[in-house]
């Protein structure tokens, strides 16, 4: 039905297909035999997408989902932020030198993250592993750090019990926490699978998901540095 | 393994990107360790920005809040594209719809909650030092309403 028209340039598009990366405005030229490459993009007429795009899309998915369910914690906190009960409150418990160098800590590892992802592009097994450790131990750091935070502020009777805000203090950090730790385990379990099996395609969508989940927990944690620790000391 | 299932990479569409593959920024600034550099300082920039606004008195104080919640959305921003290489290209359409939902819904419940709670909260009629009084006298379990006679219950 459209054949007719497939074979016709469109005026918008005439002469203009190295300057149209995207081939925005092409519809599909599967139907009459041409490259696939000149089917439109993002419009689901070349194919099913391939594998590593459906599973990385996926995982984005559930990391939206996740994101959702820590906005339900931020959401209790900002509630609770001044239910205090008498107790103490962010200004006296908030460490701000530790939530200093855990927010460059974690930062870093999400750069590392990225330097192993680009040393997995260029198949690089050691590249990848020495940047896939430095992640983890940076990660590791961090939950040593948030741990004492928390052994403190418990031993100071400013435990999770003592008042609603410390319920949903400890309930957004926490949660964010156990996301981390979980990370590391993850980060180790590739760093074996990477090791063992090589770059096989399915090791690669794995790793791939990890780096996601990685950079998604410290766009998490720039939420909690600015909006917890900093406000919390602020005011 | 399971790929064997698949089609095979002839019959799928190749036009399509995953949510931060690599090759996305080739053509953009934001590529290879020269990106994830550029990105890692600005990070690391807003993130000092940050702490200047919230432990100096160099923002009028009211102000710090307006100044963070900024400051962390410019660095939410810089994460999405230099890390996660969002781009607003049509091989990122679904991509860029998923993330416009998730930060609808996240907006809907943070300020819905905020809202609605400030406004109850504004709303509930004051305690009478009577209750007051009963607060202070009984602990917390055994308030009026349970086993027994008394003014704290059994």
């Amino acid at each position: 039905m459209n054949d007719h028209f497939d074979t016709m340039p469109s005026d918008i598009t005439a002469g203009s297909a190295r300057r149209d990366p995207y081939m925005l405005g092409r519809s599909s030229g599967l139907r009459d035999g041409r490259s696939r490459q000149e089917g439109a993009t993002g419009r689901g007429e070349g194919g099913p997408a391939p594998k590593f795009v459906t599973v990385t899309y996926g995982f984005w998915i559930f990391l939206l989902s996740d994101i959702i369910m820590f906005s339900a914690f931020f959401a209790s906190y900002a509630v609770l932020v001044n239910a205090t009960d008498s107790g103490p409150t962010g200004k006296q418990l908030f460490d701000l030198t530790r939530v200093a160098v855990q927010t460059g800590l974690l930062l870093t590892s999400t750069f590392t993250a990225g330097m192993a992802s680009l040393a997995i592009e260029r198949r690089s097994m050691p590249g990848a592993q020495a940047w896939l450790v430095v992640t983890g131990v940076l990660g590791a750091l961090f939950l040593l750090l948030e741990g004492q935070e928390f052994i403190t502020m418990i031993g100071e009777n400013a435990g999770p019990t003592r008042s609603a805000f410390l319920s949903a203090f400890f309930g957004l950090v926490g949660c964010h926490g156990v996301h981390v730790g979980l990370g590391v385990l993850w980060l180790g379990t590739m760093m074996a699978q990477l090791w063992v099996k090589g770059f096989r395609a399915d090791i690669l969508r794995r790793l791939h998901c990890f780096g996601l989940f990685w950079h998604a927990l410290d766009i998490i944690w720039v939420a909690i540095f600015s909006l917890v620790y900093l406000l919390g000391a602020s005011q | 393994m399971t790929d064997k299932t698949a089609p095979s990479d002839a019959s799928t569409d190749t036009r399509d990107a995953a949510p931060g593959e690599e090759t996305i920024a080739r053509n953009e600034p934001a590529a290879g360790v020269p990106g994830y550099l550029l990105g890692y300082g600005l990070a690391i920039l807003l993130t000092a920005g940050s702490f200047v606004a919230a432990r100096t008195g160099l923002i009028y104080q009211p102000a710090v809040i307006s100044a963070l919640v900024v400051l962390a959305l410019a660095q939410i921003g810089v994460h999405l594209v230099f890390f996660l290489h969002l781009t607003t290209g049509p091989d990122n359409t679904n991509n860029i719809l998923a993330l416009a939902f998730g930060v609808l819904i996240v907006a809907l419940i943070v300020l819905g909650s905020v809202w609605i709670m400030d406004h109850l909260d504004q709303n509930m009629p004051p305690m009478k030092p009577q209750q007051l009084a009963l607060l202070a006298r009984c602990p917390a379990e055994r308030l009026p309403g349970g086993v027994g006679d008394g003014p704290c219950g059994a």
